[in-house]
């Protein structure tokens, strides 16, 4: 009877320490790039913070270093993070080499829908395989390149002339890539207000990804594809296929006529400088920009119009995707703190919130909302531009896949060197040869 | 008994300390004191060179260390070694490698030359000429980038000034005839105080009697300047070669900040070329064949040049 007691006793000690230990406040880091959407998420985690007694800390790297830095430590299965918002093409790498903790017993367990977010972010920034319903992460931030314009300048009644003068049409939003080129040769060298103004703010950059996302923010519409439908990996006639490759000629044109002197290695924050010190009509951007021009004091208050990515010469109309899906880091021994953020952050409260600040939310109960299109002027165009995303490759090797984009590319648009044809022509030779080391071809 | 000078400084000798002590030879005590180096040298050179060249025989990739490992023999080498994109990347460095020395060797050396002449201010004169070599590769690149800007930039505004070329019409790192140039002007800005502090020692290691005995065999300035100064520099010349030829061979952060290779691949050097290889695509075993062809190359050239030195030294 004794020893039953002292059993019995011990057991709920055990019980006792283990629950205590459960519910025992934990100090979690959340681990992104170091960018306005970033700072956002640290007023919004306070509210995690008072409702759940644990404490956030954040790791916010710059973009330029981003990558580098987090699949260093990703791979090197450092403790720094438990949670990650890292970006859409990691999705394949960090699932097969077991870096993100597969999160479909969780959502299952916690009623959390994938079908309650936005469909492209969660192929996008979720899934892998893509197109099964294997999840490694909630979609948190939702992007994609759009445009933005100088709405005060297009309004000008001299400038409305001066346009219609010279094309025959009103200066008006671009519906195709033909009319936006007109509008950015229009304004090239144009002085306006005593200043001289250029065309268009376009991705160049070549040391990460910045002219890939901006070029093939314009081929996919031009018919470029990364593959045949019916064969995977097979690249030939898709990728250096007639419309890629006038896809991409058009690129090369918009930055040879209409860029400001000097932007041959140009991304998101040299745009964003660009066009709010007045610099550009036109500036192709993600759409996290968006909220920070509102409230500028130059070109807030109206003053900036924004679109979608325009169609291409046969209809076709896509952008590409930027944004981030939120997942729990493999290596971090407090997985459970961190998956409790994540059922937190699904809430339809907390992601209206996350909207309101400035975050771009994917949940459907926020974007679908009947007054979400005039909660913010982007809103509507945030809700065209999500609704025809394309991303890049997410394979594991994306990125040796994308290295070979970025230097194709600029070799091709900035430095002139060869045409275009060869250019996408080298590009499927490198991915064949990757996805032949990978064994996949 | 009488004993021979040598034996008495052999009596005279103690007995080794090593067997004196523990029975140890001073062979063996030697090997102790040296086996901690040995071993510390094989770990942080050896080793990594080893391991190296056994990764660059796989198609190892340093983001997928679970993956399994592949032996590819030496494709990976036979790839680099035909690979047109890297000897395009290997002439953009040869390009900056021979411009940046002839042109720092060619300045210093006359900047010294000048130095040398006693005259009021010589030393401030030194101390401002040196300022650019104590900056930061950081600061000199981002400094740089910002004079080089065509519509803000100081650089372009100079050129305008002495040409009357419209500033805004010309891009210095974006256009691809120029930038090899801007990394090559940026660079000779840099470091030719090094060369130059590097032949004023050399000038002022010639002595005066020298010149004042060609004075008296009435050599004119110019022989005396060919027969005297040039030779007596020369090694040390070549010494401001050799360190200036081996830093810029591993050239990375100045001209990463400045062009980060481009515009296209103009700029790439092989540095840059092989750290976009092994940390951005991640081809680990591919960049440790690159990596080892390039050590190659460069442990060949500098043995040669060192044998070359060596023989001017001596005559």
């Amino acid at each position: 009877m004794k020893h039953a007691h002292l059993a019995a006793v011990a057991a709920i000690s055990i019980t006792a320490a283990l629950s205590a230990n459960s519910a025992q406040a934990e100090d979690l880091t959340l681990c992104w790039a170091a960018w306005d959407p970033a700072n956002a998420l640290v007023e919004l985690s306070k509210d995690f913070e008072a409702q759940s007694g644990h404490k956030m800390s954040f790791e916010f790297v710059p973009w330029p270093n981003f990558a580098d830095r987090m699949l260093n430590e990703l791979n090197s299965g450092g403790q720094l993070c438990d949670l990650m918002i890292g970006d859409s093409q990691w999705i394949g790498g960090a699932a097969e080499n077991g870096w993100y903790v597969k999160l479909n017993d969780f959502f299952d367990a916690n009623g959390i829908k994938m079908d309650d977010f936005i469909d492209a972010t969660v192929t996008g920034y979720a899934e892998w395989p893509k197109n099964t319903p294997n999840y490694w992460a909630l979609p948190a931030f939702g992007d994609v390149v759009g445009w933005t314009y100088r709405k005060d300048w297009f309004e000008r009644p001299e400038i409305q002339t001066a346009f219609k003068e010279k094309y025959g049409r009103d200066l008006a939003v671009p519906k195709t890539f033909a009319e936006l080129k007109d509008i950015a040769e229009f304004f090239q060298k144009r002085e306006i207000d005593g200043k001289t103004v250029y065309g268009a703010s376009i991705y160049t950059e070549r040391g990460s990804e910045g002219i890939t996302m901006g070029a093939m923010d314009v081929l996919y519409s031009f018919g470029f594809k990364y593959e045949n439908p019916d064969k995977p990996y097979d690249m030939e006639g898709y990728v250096n296929g007639p419309g890629a490759v006038a896809g991409l000629e058009y690129y090369k044109a918009l930055y040879d006529c209409c860029v400001a002197p000097g932007t041959s290695n140009t991304y998101m924050s040299e745009g964003i400088d660009a066009f709010k010190s007045g610099q550009v009509a036109l500036q192709m951007n993600f759409a996290f920009t968006w909220p920070g021009f509102e409230t500028d004091m130059d070109v807030g208050r109206g003053k900036t119009g924004y679109f979608a990515n325009p169609a291409g010469p046969d209809g076709e109309q896509f952008a590409q995707l930027g944004g981030q899906g939120i997942s729990v880091v493999a290596a971090s021994s407090k997985q459970d703190a961190a998956l409790e953020y994540i059922k937190w952050f699904a809430q339809p409260d907390v992601q209206a919130k996350w909207w309101s600040m400035g975050g771009f939310s994917c949940l459907k109960a926020v974007t679908l909302a009947p007054d979400f299109p005039q909660s913010q002027p982007y809103a509507q165009t945030f809700l065209d531009s999500m609704a025809i995303v394309k991303d890049f490759w997410a394979e594991p090797s994306y990125a040796t896949l994308l290295q070979d984009a970025q230097k194709r590319f600029h070799d091709y648009v900035v430095a002139g060197q060869g045409t275009s044809q060869e250019a996408l022509d080298g590009l499927v030779a490198d991915w064949t040869e990757t996805f032949e080391d990978e064994g996949k071809l | 008994m009488t004993h021979s000078p040598i034996e008495r400084v052999a009596f005279a000798t103690p007995p080794a300390i090593a067997s004196r002590a523990r029975g140890l030879s001073d062979r063996a005590l030697a090997w102790i004191f040296v086996t901690p180096t040995i071993a510390l040298l094989l770990a942080i050179n050896i080793f990594p060179l080893v391991w190296t060249i056994r990764l660059s025989l796989t198609n190892y990739r340093a983001n997928r260390a679970n993956a399994e490992l592949e032996w590819v023999g030496i494709r990976n080498y036979t790839r680099i070694l035909t690979d047109g994109d890297i000897w395009l990347s290997m002439q953009a460095t040869a390009h900056f490698l021979i411009w940046t020395i002839v042109l720092q060797v060619a300045i210093g050396f006359a900047l010294a030359w000048l130095i040398n002449r006693k005259f009021k201010g010589n030393d401030l004169w030194t101390t401002i000429i040196v300022l650019p070599m104590m900056l930061s590769p950081a600061v000199v690149g981002n400094f740089w980038t910002f004079l080089y800007q065509p519509q803000i930039g100081l650089f372009n505004y100079v050129v305008s000034f002495l040409t009357g070329i419209d500033p805004s019409s010309f891009s210095m790192i974006g256009d691809v005839s120029l930038a090899p140039w801007s990394i090559v002007i940026v660079d000779t800005w840099m470091w030719t105080p090094f060369v130059m502090l590097i032949c004023l020692a050399g000038l002022r290691s010639i002595p005066d009697y020298i010149y004042e005995a060609a004075a008296i065999d009435r050599a004119s300035p110019w022989r005396q300047f060919w027969t005297i100064t040039v030779p007596m520099v020369l090694p040390f010349l070549m010494l401001a070669v050799l360190f200036r030829g081996i830093e810029n061979f591993k050239m990375f952060d100045m001209v990463t900040l400045l062009t980060g290779g481009g515009p296209g691949s103009t700029t790439e050097l092989t540095s840059i070329n092989l750290k976009r290889e092994a940390f951005e695509k991640w081809r680990t075993g591919y960049s440790s064949a690159y990596a080892i062809i390039l050590f190659v190359t460069v442990f060949g050239l500098a043995s040669i040049y060192v044998k070359a030195l060596n023989k001017v030294k001596q005559r």
